[in-house]
């Protein structure tokens, strides 16, 4: 059942709560780049992937299978699947703690919803790609998709994979990178420089497609434009802001990696719309 | 002692392209992947077979393996092929990452493997994969010894369900073991049952370990001779059982000092019962060029550095 962009507003805010909320009970996690890709999560999970928490299994036969390649998004990745049916919501406060099912990175076997663990940075791409290579070699029309973060692309398998997957025609791989222009250390372009980003998946051969991150019409018109079958596989391109959603948060890198304080929690929290109710 | 017959010398990374083939008949999930070295992981065979089942992936080793993850997640079998050293230390997180802590159901074709890799030199001679490898929770280490063992060694790790890595090698060496015995993943073959020593040796220096047992014979000595070909998980009852009865043992591996056979013998030795333990390995050094043979005497890795080993480690009881 597709949402309105209303109701995908209203699961965002309450994602973003949840991330901010676990990532504070934790004391330790990466709040910044998961606030920036909510609204792509978002839109992905409970709009445009053909994937079921009830009928989930590993092989994905018949479904679409996501990778989150940026793995320290794993706060929003959890929040997503635990609003999406995959697991109990009230597991979410269990973040990064020994015994819990929510490792501090994704991990499969704990949770529904993981085909990969991830956290390692640069190869979700190539394991994306050898799912959508799977899927054409059973005949299975379905998609393999993929978040990257836009500094990972400083990794150099990023590239060996987009080789890979344009000499194989993986037009059913839809690959997505978080442009919040952030790092750890700092604003990416004084880091190392990742610019023309776009032209250079264009240069590579993929479809490229630019989309606002925080608007969802921009969101899913994207996602539509990405369903065509040409040969090429897909790079979505999602300008984001670093942080979105909590006023002190955002634009600034110092979120990459940091939990907030108690006060700053209840700051945010001001800020956030309850909509389906706190685990 | 039982008397080994080389059938024809033959190297071990064919037995690995024929027995891919017989996989690939077996289980149309299997499918062969490589770095741009479908020629020397001799897959050309394979591809010549299921042309779609076998996927280039070019000089990218690293993407080869993510890829084989992903491929694995949707139920194929996929074997990665490439040089020893390309297929671990140059893409060791990736095998930690998506294969090992992924618990994917890839293989890992590890051709090239040790100091035999010759003229190429130490760039491309690892005598380190052993090491990388079994520290990964839940990898299978195999290293076939010959031909036929390489060939029923592959169809084995085709059917096992979980990460594998396959040490084979370049060289054509002699052929001994029987064709028809089907490969047992966990499984120490004991080869010449004697009392004196145990000769514990794997790959190419089975056949070392075989020719060291046939002169120490001659002057007196009984030796029992284990083909490890599975390194992990080791078979440590048939390894403790065989070193308790003879009292000294010798561990031969195509493979540096750490982390390898040697140190695996030794963590069983000292835990059981304590005998003295001598080691042929390659030390704390890197390769060179050179042929085999001549590496193989050189850096002590041949027949007659096991008899004396042998004899050494007999002194010391």
């Amino acid at each position: 059942m597709k949402k309105t962009i209303q109701e995908l507003n209203d699961i965002a805010s309450q994602v973003r709560r949840d991330i901010v909320r676990m990532v504070t009970a934790a004391k330790s996690g990466h709040p910044g780049g998961s606030l920036s890709s909510t609204d792509i999560l978002t839109a992905l999970y409970f709009n445009e992937m053909e994937q079921d928490a009830a009928t989930w299994t590993r092989e994905a036969k018949g479904q679409d299978a996501f990778i989150l390649s940026a793995g320290h998004l794993a706060p929003v990745y959890y929040a997503v699947l635990a609003r999406a049916g995959y697991f109990d919501p009230k597991e979410m406060g269990s973040l990064r703690k020994f015994g819990s099912n929510l490792q501090g990175h994704p991990s499969v076997g704990h949770i529904k919803g993981i085909f990969q663990p991830s956290g390692s940075l640069g190869q979700g791409l190539s394991a994306a790609a050898g799912i959508a290579l799977g899927k054409k070699l059973d005949g299975d029309p379905h998609r393999a998709f993929v978040l990257c973060g836009d500094g990972e692309s400083e990794e150099g398998q990023i590239w060996e994979a987009a080789m890979f997957a344009v000499h194989h025609k993986l037009d059913n791989l839809v690959a997505m990178t978080d442009w919040n222009g952030m790092q750890i250390d700092g604003p990416i372009e004084t880091v190392t420089g990742i610019e023309e980003l776009n032209e250079k998946w264009l240069a590579f051969g993929w479809d490229v497609i630019v989309a606002e991150g925080h608007d969802y019409e921009s969101i899913l018109n994207a996602f539509q434009i990405a369903r065509k079958q040409d040969g090429k596989p897909k790079m979505i391109l999602f300008k984001t802001e670093m942080g979105h959603g909590v006023d002190f948060m955002a634009g600034s890198h110092k979120w990459h990696g940091k939990a907030p304080s108690a006060e700053q929690c209840a700051q945010a929290l001001e800020q956030l719309k309850e909509t389906l109710g706190d685990y | 002692m039982k008397k080994y017959i080389d059938s024809g010398k033959k190297d071990t990374r064919s037995g690995f392209g024929d027995g891919l083939v017989i996989a690939g008949r077996e289980n149309p999930n299997v499918l062969a992947l490589t770095a741009d070295l479908k020629g020397s992981l001799k897959m050309d065979a394979f591809a010549a077979e299921f042309p779609e089942r076998f996927i280039e992936c070019g000089i990218a080793e690293a993407n080869m393996i993510g890829v084989a993850a992903g491929l694995a997640v949707t139920g194929k079998v996929p074997f990665c092929g490439s040089f020893a050293e390309f297929v671990t230390g140059r893409v060791y997180d990736q095998v930690r990452q998506e294969v090992a802590y992924g618990n994917t159901n890839v293989k890992l074709a590890s051709s090239h493997a040790g100091i035999t890799l010759g003229e190429d030199g130490a760039t491309h001679q690892t005598m380190e994969d052993l090491a990388l490898m079994r520290a990964l929770p839940g990898m299978v280490v195999l290293v076939p010894c010959d031909y036929n063992q390489t060939v029923q060694a592959t169809i084995a790790a085709a059917r096992y369900v979980g990460p594998v890595y396959l040490r084979f090698g370049r060289p054509s060496v002699p052929n001994f073991t029987n064709p028809d015995e089907p490969f047992e993943i966990g499984k120490i073959y004991n080869l010449n049952p004697g009392n004196d020593v145990t000769i514990v040796a794997t790959g190419h220096t089975v056949w070392e370990a075989l020719q060291a047992a046939e002169a120490l014979e001659a002057e007196g000595i009984s030796a029992e001779v284990l083909n490890v070909a599975t390194i992990k998980p080791l078979d440590a009852a048939t390894l403790s059982a065989s070193i308790a009865k003879t009292g000294a043992a010798v561990v031969a591996e195509e493979h540096n000092a750490f982390g390898g056979l040697s140190e695996a013998v030794a963590s069983v030795v000292v835990a059981g019962t304590p005998a003295p333990v001598e080691f042929i390995n390659g030390g704390d050094k890197f390769g060179q060029s050179g042929t085999p043979a001549e590496l193989m005497a050189a850096y002590g890795l041949d027949a007659a550095h096991i008899v004396e080993a042998a004899k050494k480690a007999i002194a010391r009881k």
